[in-house]
Parts: structure tokens; sequence; C-alpha cells
């Protein structure tokens, strides 16, 4: 099939894209909307790496291809927070040292946002459960569970005092 | 990984992808979660020329308890299984199984549809289906036909569903009793070394029903009619469950793999079909 128009919400911004059916999603954010926070991992829906958010779920954007996505509202890394203004989670990763070599992070705070959004204070196994879909070979998770849970604490504060 | 090449169609109801079935024969596949057949195509062992995604036919989703029925469209995600509180309470087998599917993501767009479709022996949902008793609702060119899960699976990715038929959803009787889901995986994301379902009454002190079946340990799911039999008019202790997980192992016929030889699958097999009916026996 030759290539086809596609139309989606990427990060709150509508981008249109020219691709074949076949291509997957990932692709598709790093090579042609340059959005290279979203990771090639393992390429088969085992490590998240490239964990995005399609609609509101937590989705391995290797596994998807973006027809399936047209008219969707897709949220990556970037759309959670920037260098100047970083999300609480990616402020948290860094205070935990909730990551090494950083290759899995982008996918663990993808997935650890809806995550919270769905879950605002889970426990420390609720969050274990939750991120059971992202592998880090580095950090043993340890880390990466102690960086959501003060995400968590601290986002919880935050909504309390805004009360 | 780049799958072949494909002509995506996207119908917005059964009728249309039926049509699109019809005219492109077995050169077209129906796409619900995707997360069997895009691995498949990317490996290219899969070759599908017509790619027809369900997404949009709202006739294929949904969850009903009406009376003593409980009816699932095929395209509900596993996570809205888990997310269903009628559900839950209705079937809290299915919430228990369904958690135990692949990892969150997957569980997010993995269907209910897609999972007993398949006819993958890995898939936990048609070894929970047979154990239900559950009715498969397939509709074709010809109109609508019901096909008993017990009956559905003829051997590793073949079923009784014909190329041109769309499963539309599944039903089943509001199960009584105690329940449980039991897998034994070697990790997150991999399929069951083995797996049970298991469904017990118990009435004054004996056990009035038991429904027991099994997943990957067979080229399709086994439902063990004699181990449910041998626990009937029981008082489930010891020795009825011994007897029970005997004729649920004598059942089954597993297949060495990269999760171990066929001892060790029997082993194993005997360990989780235990303590499914254990922990279904405590709950009834």
């Amino acid at each position: 099939m030759a290539k086809q128009h596609y139309t989606l919400t990427v990060n709150g911004e509508q981008r249109d894209v020219l691709c074949e059916p076949r291509e997957l999603l990932i692709h598709t954010l790093r090579e042609q909307l340059d959005i290279t926070g979203p990771h090639v991992g393992c390429e088969t829906s085992h490590c998240g790496a490239c964990t995005v958010e399609i609609n509101g779920k937590s989705v391995k954007s290797c596994t998807v291809f973006t027809a399936q996505a047209n008219g969707a509202d897709v949220t990556t890394i970037e759309g959670l927070g920037s260098p100047d203004g970083l999300h609480v989670l990616q402020e948290k990763f860094r205070e935990h040292h909730g990551l090494q070599c950083g290759y899995c992070t982008p996918g663990m705070i993808t997935r650890a946002h809806r995550l919270l959004q769905e879950n605002p204070n889970p426990t420390e196994e609720e969050v274990r459960f939750g991120i059971a879909g992202n592998l880090c070979r580095c950090t043993g998770y340890q880390n990466i569970v102690k960086s959501i849970l003060a995400a968590a604490a601290e986002m919880n504060a935050a909504k309390e005092a805004a009360e | 990984m780049i799958p072949a090449r494909f002509e995506y169609h996207r119908p917005s109801d059964v009728s249309a992808a039926l049509a699109i079935l019809t005219e492109h024969g077995d050169d077209a596949r129906v796409l619900a979660g995707g997360h069997s057949l895009i691995p498949m195509m990317k490996l290219r062992m899969a070759a599908i020329e017509h790619l027809i995604d369900l997404q949009d036919i709202a006739e294929l989703k949904g969850i009903s308890v009406d009376g003593g029925t409980i009816t699932i469209g095929a395209m509900t995600t596993q996570h809205e299984l888990i997310d269903n509180a009628d559900l839950a309470k209705a079937a809290p087998i299915l919430r228990e199984a369904a958690l135990q599917i692949a990892d969150p993501q997957v569980r997010y767009v993995g269907t209910v549809g897609g999972n007993v479709a398949n006819g993958d022996p890995g898939n936990d949902m048609p070894g929970l289906m047979q154990c239900l008793g559950a009715t498969f609702h397939l509709v074709g060119p010809g109109g609508t036909r019901d096909v008993a899960a017990r009956d559905y699976y003829e051997a590793a990715y073949m079923t009784d569903r014909e190329d041109d038929e769309i499963l539309v959803s599944v039903s089943f009787p509001v199960p009584e009793g105690g329940y449980a889901y039991e897998k034994q995986k070697r990790k997150i994301g991999d399929y069951a070394t083995a797996a049970c379902a298991v469904q017990v009454t118990m009435a004054g002190g004996s056990c009035t029903a038991a429904s027991i079946a099994m997943t990957n340990l067979s080229d399709t799911p086994i439902w063990s009619k004699d181990a449910g039999a041998v626990l009937v008019g029981t008082d489930c202790g010891p020795g009825a469950i011994g007897a029970a997980v005997d004729a649920a192992v004598a059942a089954i016929d597993p297949t060495e793999d990269n999760r171990g030889p066929v001892e060790f699958k029997k082993h194993v097999a005997g360990v989780v079909i235990r303590r499914a009916i254990e922990r279904a026996i405590s709950r009834a």
C-alpha cells in the first residue's frame, strides 16, 4: 500500500505524517517527528523502552502501527517535562538515582506517569506490579521504585496544598 | 523488524469488516489489540495482505452482566476486564486471570477476542473460557453462529472459526462457588509454563460441581471432564484433590520447549493444578 496521510496529536500538537501502513509508531515518532525520547530497546514488546501514552493508555509503540494511531492523542516523555521544567517524576528519578545508563528511563517515567494518574497513592508492591512491563538492566529497580513513590508523595502533597 | 507491506482497512461496523474479509479471503486478517499478530508480522511469520483493524467497531466492545449471563465484546481489553467492578463481583476469576496476562502495557490493548480467537495454546483466556463453559459468538457471510469454547480449539492456531468469520463476543453463565486461576511463568511477559482455571461449588460440606481447565499444557487448552467429576460428591479432602490432580495431569500432552522438558512440565502442572483446586475450594 502506498504511503498514506495520518494525523496524530503528539504532546498536544497536531502532526501530519506520511507513511506506509506498515510503519510502526516508534519509527514515525523518532524518524519523522524527531521525538527521540521513546527508545527502541528490544523491539519485541518486552522491554517497554518505547512506552508512550495513546489516548490515556500506556502502550509499547514498537507494537502499534502508526495507522492504528491515526486520530489518536499521543503523549511521550517530551510532553511531560522539559530541560527547564522537569516533571516531578523526572526530578525524583534524578534525586533518588532512579537511572544509571538512562536508556529505559523515558519509558519508565511515561509508564509511571500513567500509573500515578490511575493510582495516585500506590504501595511499593503496586508500583512494582505497575511497572512490570518496563525492564531496566542497571538499577535492580530499587531506586526506580523509590523515585516513583517519592514523586507520588510530592504530587499528593502539592494537591493537598492546593485544596 | 519491519513487517511486509499490507493494505490497511479500518471499517466502522461489522458488516463492512465482513465485506472486506469476503472480498479478500485468506489474504485478509482482522486486527484486534495486535499484540499477538503484530509481533508475528514483524517476524514475517504471518504474511497478511489486507489488515482489517476492528478498533472503530463499537458493537464489538463492552461488558454486560444481565440476569444470569455475562457477555463480553471481543474488542474488550484485558485492562477493561480488570477495571470492571460488576464483572469483578459476578465472575472474579476473570480479573484474577487477566492480571496474570503479560504486563500493564499489553493489557491496555490486548483483547478478549484476540486472546480466545487466535488459537495460541499459550493464551490464558481459552482455558478459562472452557472452565466457565463459555459460548463463542461468530458472524460470517451466512449469519451468526455459536460454538462452545470446549469445541472451538482443534490444534495450535487451528480453530473452528472459518477465514471469513469474525468472533464478536463470548458469553457464559455467571459462575458460582469458589474460583482460582493459577499460573506459573518464568517471568513477566512470558506465557505459562503451566496454568489452571478452577470453579468449584460446595453444599453442606460436599462438592456439587467442579470444572477444571488447563493452559499451555497441550496444543489446545484442555478441559478435563474427569478431573471435575472426581471431585463431585466428595468432601474435597486430600484424597479427592489428589485424584483430581491425577486425572487432570492424565489429560494433558505437553511438549518440550524452552520452558522445560515434558517431565518437568507434568510436574509443574501437577503443582499448579493442585494449588488452583485448593484455592478454589478455600473460596467455595
